[in-house]
């Protein structure tokens, strides 16, 4: 198998006024080419940030990433993202959102045009092409951000929380959607998410990050029988996995047991 | 009589009220300024020469129309050449000012100190170098709005998210494209903000333009009438040099809803009550 991403000791200290912020202590990963990789960690404990340094956008405090064979130091464009927000461009249709992305890579629009509405009508926005954002709900408009990252049919896909704004019913549909493009593309996923059902759902191996600083807590494989159906969701196997990975959550307090203290007094 | 009044509350309030255009409510607020300026002459006797009554204004408006209207001409240009150059230079400089570091540092705060000093104080050195001609006017004209401009670009194209720069550059966007396809449309809702108090600005300087010392246009036709004790005159200049001041405000707002339909501040145009 080749490499397709190698993250090797990457720190993060975010400059403030009232000093540093550590956000990333030395986290090391490497992710094979095809694979699909979910960073599961609380709020707050930097994945976001490890997402944005691996695409070049935000500096390294220290450590180097390699992508193929590229150093990252400066923004890196083989790729598509999802970002934490829809963050797409109020002035412009859904459509040509999604365009954009072939536009400012100077693509002949010709082809993609016809994959843009596969897509739109994937993630169930068929007939919304000519609206402008603010016609559409926060779901919907990050449904048309994943259009947008996966248009250009990118070999490696940065997803940020991208069903966090979701309605369960959507997200479960979403999940599944994503699983069979994975499938068909094998791209190399990093998939974040808060959601220890949904990083066991799709994920060849979860990386567990513990609170901020955020570094590594554990790798785990999930070796579950693809396709994964939602019912898989109900099987043994993967509550033991769920629940392995809830009990070092509670181990690091991110997550209390009932009645145990610390709790918000009325 | 009761009943009716309940019946009419259950009915809804669409259904029993009658809707009212909005541009109406400004006409019908003029209607009563002018009411209770006409009562107000008549019942404290008022000089005409002090406030002279709606309809002597009126009748001064249709008896020196041809040379109100030639003046209106002529300031007009004025305003319209200095608010050109407003546009073209605010623009321009707010965007060297946002592409480079050493402009923000040098040129941008002698704008704003600049705006310090009274153009009505400057306005006369123009006379001096210009002379008594239309450019002059322009020029304070320009000088009055080009600064509500200058400011409101900088601003606008400043504020853009992170995330949305991050996109850019995730996607390879050059410098341009860059500019052009996210900070440019993304400024357009304050540089509109800009333009409307520039545009009311450049009215404004024209006027004072004129009044240091001019041989045409409104300026100078109220400055005469002042002069004679021709209130009603002077009042009639003013009356349509308001007129022309709401026009060319609409006249951007028309232009703008147009352009930055998408924009939060059409939306609440567009039926959402706040
Ligand atoms: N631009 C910034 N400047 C200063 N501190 C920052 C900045 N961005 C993030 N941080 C800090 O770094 C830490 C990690 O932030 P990050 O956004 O990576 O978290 P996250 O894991 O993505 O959280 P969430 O799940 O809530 O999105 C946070 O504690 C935050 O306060
Ligand atoms: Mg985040």
């Amino acid at each position: 198998m080749t490499l397709a991403v190698r993250i090797d000791k990457v720190t993060k200290t975010y400059a403030s006024a009232t000093g540093g912020i550590f956000a990333v202590e030395e986290v090391s990963l490497d992710i094979e080419e095809g694979e699909f990789v979910a960073l599961l960690g609380p709020s707050g404990c930097g994945k976001s940030t490890l997402l944005m340094m691996m695409a070049g956008l935000v500096t390294k405090s220290g450590g180097t990433i390699q992508i193929g064979t590229t150093k990252v130091e400066g923004p890196y464009t083989n790729l598509g993202i999802v970002f934490q927000e829809a963050n797409l461009l109020d002035w412009r249709t859904v459509m040509k959102n999604v365009m954009l992305q072939i536009e400012i890579r100077g693509l002949d629009p010709t082809p993609y045009r016809q994959r843009a509405n596969e897509l739109l009508r994937m993630v169930g926005l068929e007939g919304y092409e000519n609206r402008h954002p603010y016609e559409l709900s926060g779901g919907m408009q990050q449904r048309v951000s994943i259009c947008r990252a996966l248009l250009h049919d990118p070999p490696l896909l940065l997803m940020d929380e991208p069903f966090g704004a979701l309605d369960a019913l959507t997200r479960d549909q979403l999940n599944l959607d994503i699983q069979d493009i994975w499938m068909a593309s094998k791209k190399t996923v990093l998939f974040v998410t808060h959601s220890i059902s949904e990083a066991v759902l799709l994920a060849d191996r979860v990386i567990v990050m513990t609170p901020r600083p955020g570094k590594i807590g554990a790798v785990i494989p999930i070796d579950l029988p693809r396709p994964r159906q939602l019912g898989t969701r109900e099987t043994p196997a993967f509550g033991a996995y769920a629940k392995r990975i809830r009990g070092m959550f509670e181990e690091w307090g991110v997550l209390r047991q009932h009645g145990e203290t610390g709790e918000v007094k009325p | 009589m009761t009943a009716e009044a309940v019946s009419s509350t259950t009915k809804g309030p669409d259904a029993t009220r009658v809707r009212v255009p909005d541009w109406m409510y400004p006409i019908l607020a003029l209607v009563v300024v002018i009411a209770i300026w006409d009562i107000g002459v008549r019942v404290f006797d008022v000089k005409a020469f002090i406030l002279p009554p709606p309809w002597k204004m009126m009748t001064a408006l249709f008896k020196n129309w041809t040379s109100l209207s030639l003046a209106m001409l002529y300031t007009l240009m004025e305003i319209m050449a200095g608010f050109a150059m407003s546009v073209i230079v605010g623009v321009g400089l707010a965007i060297a000012i946002v592409s480079a570091r050493i402009l923000e540092k040098t040129v941008f705060p002698l704008i704003v100190g600049s705006q310090v000093i009274p153009k009505v104080a400057i306005a006369p050195l123009f006379v001096i170098w210009f002379g008594f001609g239309i450019t002059p006017k322009i020029l304070i004209a320009f000088l009055i709005s080009f600064f509500p401009i200058i400011i409101s670009t900088v601003i606008g194209l400043r504020s853009i998210d992170l995330l949305k720069l991050h996109l850019a550059r995730s996607m390879g966007a050059s410098p341009a494209q860059v500019f052009f396809r996210f900070r440019l449309p993304n400024a357009m809702p304050a540089i509109f903000g800009g333009l409307k108090l520039s545009i009311t600005a450049a009215v404004i300087g024209a006027i004072v333009g004129e009044f240091i010392g001019s041989d045409k246009g409104i300026g100078r036709i109220l400055l005469i009438a002042n002069g004679n004790l021709d209130t009603d005159v002077l009042f009639a200049g003013i009356l349509i040099l308001s007129i022309v001041g709401v026009v060319l405000f609409l006249i951007i707002d028309v232009i703008e809803r147009i352009v930055i339909r998408w924009h939060v501040s059409q939306r609440l145009k567009h039926g959402v009550v706040l």
